[in-house]
């Protein structure tokens, strides 16, 4: 079934791409994975019918947020860890409770996998209950954001605004006066 | 044969020729752009290879292959390889929701009609958007991989460049898709059929004049061209973020520059310009005509060229300007000028329009 | 067609990637974007839910998560730069003046 292939592909390449972003060492290449993975999501969304989320992923994640990311590794010259530096602090190497810290993880991790598997009740098609054209209408989605929402799309405007003047004054250069 | 096979042909045939047309178009963009500079500073421009020198692309191109690729001893070997490749395959795949053409069975071969134009989105006006903000990367990884300061410089001007004139870009475009109601281009375009008072095309210019010109020259720093070519103003940065590349990867650059003016000026014949509808800002008699005879891709292709010619006169008219008069020009006055572009259109649009 | 509880365990892998992140890179700018997957794994779990359920109130909370991603990325970065310019690393381990 070519839908199911393209599940598969879409979520192996985000999995898969986010794994080598914090797999490997030279940050502008874990950037540049990270947006990789965001497309694959973004595809990801298209297939759950949310063509907007879809599109905004693209134009706000992976166009302007990493671009940000991709500004600041070039700006600090992006130096690398290193090997040595890598492996001393690593949670498997440390005593005590950074090893048992990270066996906890790992439980959860097992945990969680465990539950997912046995909820029989999330084993139903994902587009089962509505067609995609109610879902996946922009119109919609503006309905409803913009009445139901209103409230909190007001403070997150607020909240961009706050972080605007918080990032100008953290990162601007001391002068002295 | 049944229907649904010729459909799908047909489809795939109109895939390939938007490629092939667009592929063409860098091309004779090039050419165009070359005699229409010789014209503006009388003399003739490329004329040796082939009549008129309309080879000359051509020659270019082999010239090209023919070169060398050079990589710099400290560059980066995977983002100097992808660079180029992302910057063209975005350029490509921005054009793939611009439509081109009214529905047409093909004089009759089909059954149902079939759409002129890659694919046809609920949300193209945002796709295209979006796809063009990834041609950012291209360039960033273009300048930061060389491990040339000329290149970072190039690189880092034109990032800040494009998502510093996106925002004035789409806030231009957010005004028409309230009056058409639709992120669809295709309704967009067709939102724009038929004439006002009898004479004057209904186009979206007439409506949003402002936001047209906002578009026009956010569209030109956009594609980073005279007058705001500053990522690779020679005189300051011998060739920024495409310094250290050569033969075909540097080709590439280019490509995905010409063919983002095409994809800008289509956009712009979509929404403000009326696509194939109305072939002249009034009405002509040879209006119904085209429409009657499935010859609207012919007008789309002449508004289209109409703008891209601008664009050449504008970039061989207009000297550079400094970069922090690009900056001032797009936070101070473009982008204020854009909102309240758009906020007078939502006032006119609830009380005068009640819509 | 395709589970709820696929798109599920893809989401919780994709935590599990940034939280495993988070704690054992040593590089500030890699634990900014393991945040970043983290969030994204938490959005499409939100999809994916809104869909199944059929509303679209788990497409507008994505909204808020990207607009809160965007301003965390911002007084992020910033305070990163602000970090690198005193001590010239972006290993967290080099701020621990405020350690006892």
């Amino acid at each position: 079934m070519p839908e199911t292939l393209v599940f598969y592909v879409l979520s192996g390449l985000a999995i898969l791409a986010s794994a080598l972003v914090i797999g490997q060492r030279n940050p502008m290449y874990s950037v540049m994975l990270l947006i990789a993975s965001f497309g694959a999501l973004a595809g990801l969304y298209i297939q759950l019918d949310a063509p907007f989320v879809a599109v905004a992923q693209i134009i706000i994640y992976a166009g302007a947020i990493m671009v940000l990311f991709l500004f600041v590794v070039m700006l600090l010259n992006a130096p690398q860890e290193d090997a040595a530096d890598w492996d001393r602090t690593h949670p498997l190497r440390q005593p005590g409770i950074a090893r048992f810290g990270a066996l906890l993880g790992l439980l959860l991790v097992v945990q969680l996998g465990w539950a997912l598997m046995r909820a029989s009740e999330l084993d139903v098609p994902v587009a089962g209950r509505v067609d995609a054209e109610t879902i996946g209408s922009v119109r919609q989605v503006g309905r409803v954001l913009f009445t139901d929402y209103m409230f909190a799309f007001e403070a997150t405007s607020i909240l961009i605004l706050v972080a605007m003047v918080g990032a100008v004054v953290l990162a601007r250069r001391e002068t002295d006066q | 044969m049944d229907s649904i096979d010729l459909r799908l042909l047909v489809q795939l045939g109109v895939i390939g020729l938007t490629f092939f047309m667009l592929i063409n178009a860098s091309a004779l963009l090039v050419l165009a752009e070359r005699k229409f500079m010789g014209f503006m500073q009388q003399r003739y421009g490329p004329y040796l290879v082939g009549p008129h020198g309309v080879l000359q692309p051509l020659a270019d191109i082999l010239k090209l292959l023919f070169k060398e690729e050079l990589r710099p001893k400290g560059a980066d070997k995977w983002l100097f390889t992808l660079a180029p490749i992302l910057s063209v395959t975005a350029a490509f795949a921005a054009f793939a929701t611009v439509p081109w053409g009214a529905e047409t069975t093909l004089f009759g071969l089909l059954d149902e009609p079939i759409k002129l134009g890659v694919a046809d989105v609920n949300v193209g006006v945002l796709v295209v958007f979006a796809i063009t903000s990834m041609g950012v990367y291209g360039i960033v990884l273009a300048g930061w991989s060389s491990n040339s300061k000329y290149s970072l410089m190039g690189g880092l001007r034109a990032s800040a460049q494009m998502i510093s004139y996106e925002l004035s870009y789409a806030t231009a475009l957010a005004a028409v898709i309230m009056l058409a109601g639709s992120l669809s281009l295709r309704e967009v375009v067709d939102a724009q059929q038929g004439t006002w008072l009898g004479f004057l095309s209904r186009w979206y210019l007439f409506v949003q004049p402002v936001g047209f010109i906002i578009y026009i020259i956010a569209g030109v720093a956009e594609t980073n061209r005279a007058p705001f070519d500053f990522p690779e103003a020679e005189q300051e940065l011998v060739a920024g973020y495409n310094t250290e590349y050569s033969s075909v990867r540097f080709a590439l650059f280019p490509q995905a520059e010409y063919i983002n003016m095409v994809t800008m000026s289509g956009v712009a014949t979509s929404l403000y310009l009326g696509g194939w509808h109305g072939l002249l800002p009034f009405y002509t008699p040879l209006d119904p005509l085209i429409e009657a005879n499935g010859l609207g891709w012919l007008v789309f292709l002449a508004k289209v060229g109409g703008i891209l010619f601008t664009y050449i006169w504008v970039r061989w008219t207009v000297p550079r300007y400094r970069y922090d008069q690009l900056m001032q020009f797009g936070w101070k006055w473009l982008f204020p000028a854009s909102v309240i572009n758009l906020i007078v259109t939502a006032a006119l649009m609830l009380y005068v329009l009640n819509a | 067609m395709i589970p709820l509880s696929s798109y599920l365990i893809v989401s919780a892998i994709l935590f599990a990637i940034g939280t495993a992140g988070v704690f054992l890179r040593r590089n500030l700018i890699v634990i900014l974007l393991s945040i970043e997957i983290m969030l994204n794994a938490v959005n499409l779990s939100f999809v994916a839910f809104g869909r199944s359920l059929g509303n679209v109130d788990g497409q507008i909370i994505v909204f808020f998560v990207m607009t809160v991603a965007a301003a965390e990325a911002a007084v992020g970065l910033a305070i990163v730069i602000g970090l690198f310019r005193h001590r010239e690393s972006l290993n967290p381990e080099a701020f621990t003046t405020l350690k006892w």
